[in-house]
């Protein structure tokens, strides 16, 4: 099959792998229809993320066709049309019960922090991803959601992690009516956080970026005020200036480990490492949320230590919540969400790149070239999958 | 696979919510609500899927038994923060070479030891190395101006190449100067 390979930081291509092969009986293989460039997969690109071995296929976002299954596999169906959840969980370990579905403590045998993520390094489990032609799905009657018949696959894809992570960041948030939010980053994540906290009942969402193409779109798509930091002379002060000196209700970082902002930062967590990334953008929302308020973190850290100003967090009393998105528990709302036309998660897409083009579609995303919000890449043989399914069912 | 009582949400953008607004936003004007689609509609805690934020019992329908262990037939490093390997694990791209003789000096430290994360970050650099003698090994010259997306760096940001070159020329150029100068003396 064809798939996605990284070869080494700054470094991909599309290679002809060996097909997947169920190895367990609860698996599934996927013929993958659909797969997005995450913005932490960039982490990976970037060589930022632990135990990320070369010849490892990314992609955590996918939808695609039911190729074949395991005999464990009950409720799934060779031909069914699925949307996956990034996380690998198997619903019934003591973290799954809690619906703590990125926490699942049986799919990960090489860390205990984090559950088993396809295609994101072997510290969180080692399985391949979607970016390819096939994918091994585990656990395929707990996992994968079936996509209903009136849901466009450009908005199913959107719903296995981006707006997901963008809910749960709102969500952890704990707005309440007319709570003024501050989004530390414009990249999809950011965008569907922002919109969010509108369906939370926030008074007043803004969003701070550095990239002018990024805040436009996201003034127009989510109705947010914008901040271009590079256009401040401090973030925490501009926003304290914009809350009458209270400070932010709620502040999210979408931002995690690569943030721009702050040469020390960026020295020591991304040139160097030193610390597991760049952590300007949790700063900010420490330095910026009011004393009392809530800190929600979905940008992705490394593993090791950050220096964050917790002192401030403990003397403004706050409240910081964070988490990998446990995405199969938003799914219903957030279908609705879709359906009833309150979000319309497939107008990020801004390119549709077929999976042999995929250095040139990493090399853009990570760039941030030709106004690229967000990358679907398309497996050649996608097309050619939903002529045979549609054959199948008739 | 929600419960159908998680599917009745009756408060879906039905708010009158009075004029009490601009207190919470510091003095600001209230916001215009009616051009924002489907403000509020999770204002009310029962329709926000993750509140609280651990629910018992789970939405999904999962059997309360712990997965069969699959097969293990490659080596899968494991943590030593767990008792045993997991029931599920990834299997592609087990250890090998000197990469994997360093992956697996790290995986005898936990994670809690910083040690771990920079052996590991150690391992991953030799394995780009080892990368590229495996692709020369058997035949293929990898493209790595091409790995790295030139095609897109020229047709998108034609300014940033030649900047690239033009600086990547300036660093050769001064190092050929200072070599040649170190061997003339």
């Amino acid at each position: 099959m064809l798939a996605m390979n990284y070869r080494g930081p700054f470094r991909v291509r599309a290679d002809h792998k060996p097909d997947p092969v169920i190895e367990h009986p609860g698996d599934a293989i996927i013929r993958v229809t659909r797969s997005c460039i995450c913005g932490s997969d960039l982490h990976l690109y970037h060589g930022l993320v632990p135990d990320t071995r070369v010849g490892t296929t990314f992609g955590h976002e996918f939808v695609g066709i039911v190729e074949e299954v395991g005999s464990q596999v009950k409720k799934l169906k060779v031909g069914d049309h699925v949307l996956v959840p990034f996380n690998v969980f198997c619903g019934s370990c003591f973290f799954c019960q809690k619906e703590l579905y990125g926490n699942c403590h049986n799919t990960n045998a090489q860390a205990s922090a984090v559950g088993g993520i396809y295609g994101y390094s072997h510290t969180a489990g080692g399985y391949d991803g979607g970016q390819a032609e096939f994918v091994r799905v585990p656990m395929a009657d707990i996992g994968p959601t079936v996509i209903p018949p009136d849901l466009d696959e450009d908005d199913a894809v959107l719903l296995t992690d981006a707006l997901p992570t963008g809910y749960q960041a709102a969500e952890m948030g704990d707005i309440s009516e007319g709570d003024t939010v501050v989004v530390f980053g414009a990249g999809p994540v950011g965008i569907f956080a922002a919109k969010s906290a509108w369906l939370l009942g926030a008074g007043r969402v803004i969003v701070v970026d550095h990239v002018e193409y990024r805040l436009d779109f996201v003034r127009r798509y989510a109705q947010c005020e914008v901040v271009n930091f590079r256009e401040v002379d401090d973030m925490a002060l501009h926003i304290k200036k914009m809350t009458d000196w209270l400070g932010a209700d709620v502040c999210i970082d979408a931002v995690g480990c690569e943030a721009a902002g702050s040469a020390a930062q960026t020295i020591t967590g991304v040139y160097t490492m030193m610390q597991a990334g760049s952590a300007t953008a949790l700063h900010w929302c420490i330095n910026s949320v009011r004393k009392g308020g809530n800190v929600s973190i979905v940008g992705v850290y490394g593993p090791t230590f950050n220096a964050i100003p917790i002192g401030n967090a403990l003397n403004k009393g706050l409240t910081l919540r964070m988490n990998q998105a446990s995405v199969k528990r938003h799914l219903p709302r957030l279908i609705e969400h879709i359906q009833a036309g309150r979000i319309d998660p497939k107008q990020i897409i801004t390119h549709r790149v077929p999976l042999e083009e995929v250095s040139d579609a990493y090399h853009i995303f990570s760039s941030k070239l030709d106004n690229c919000i967000k990358t679907v890449l398309i497996p050649p043989s996608a097309n050619q999958v939903r002529a045979v399914t549609s054959t199948a069912k008739n | 696979m929600a419960h159908e009582s998680d599917n009745k949400h009756e408060h879906d953008g039905n708010h009158d919510h009075g004029s009490d607004l601009a207190v919470f936003q510091h003095g600001r004007p209230p916001v215009d609500r009616s051009s924002i689609q489907g403000w509020g509609a999770d204002l009310d805690h029962k329709n926000r899927p993750a509140y609280p934020m651990e629910r018992t019992p789970p939405r999904i329908d999962a059997p309360l038994t712990q997965p069969e262990q699959q097969p293990r037939n490659v080596e899968v490093l494991v943590s030593l923060e767990r008792p045993h390997i997991t029931p599920l694990f990834g299997s592609p791209n087990p250890p090998r070479g000197v990469s994997g003789m360093v992956r697996r000096a790290a995986f005898k430290e936990t994670e809690n030891d910083i040690r771990h994360w920079l052996l590991l970050m150690l391992a991953d650099r030799i394995d780009v190395v080892e990368g590229l003698v495996d692709d020369l090994a058997r035949g293929h010259v990898p493209n790595i101006l091409g790995e790295m997306g030139i095609k897109a760096e020229w047709q998108h940001n034609k300014k940033g190449l030649a900047q690239k070159v033009a600086i990547g020329a300036a660093v050769a150029g001064v190092a050929w100067y200072f070599l040649s100068r170190r061997d003339r003396d």
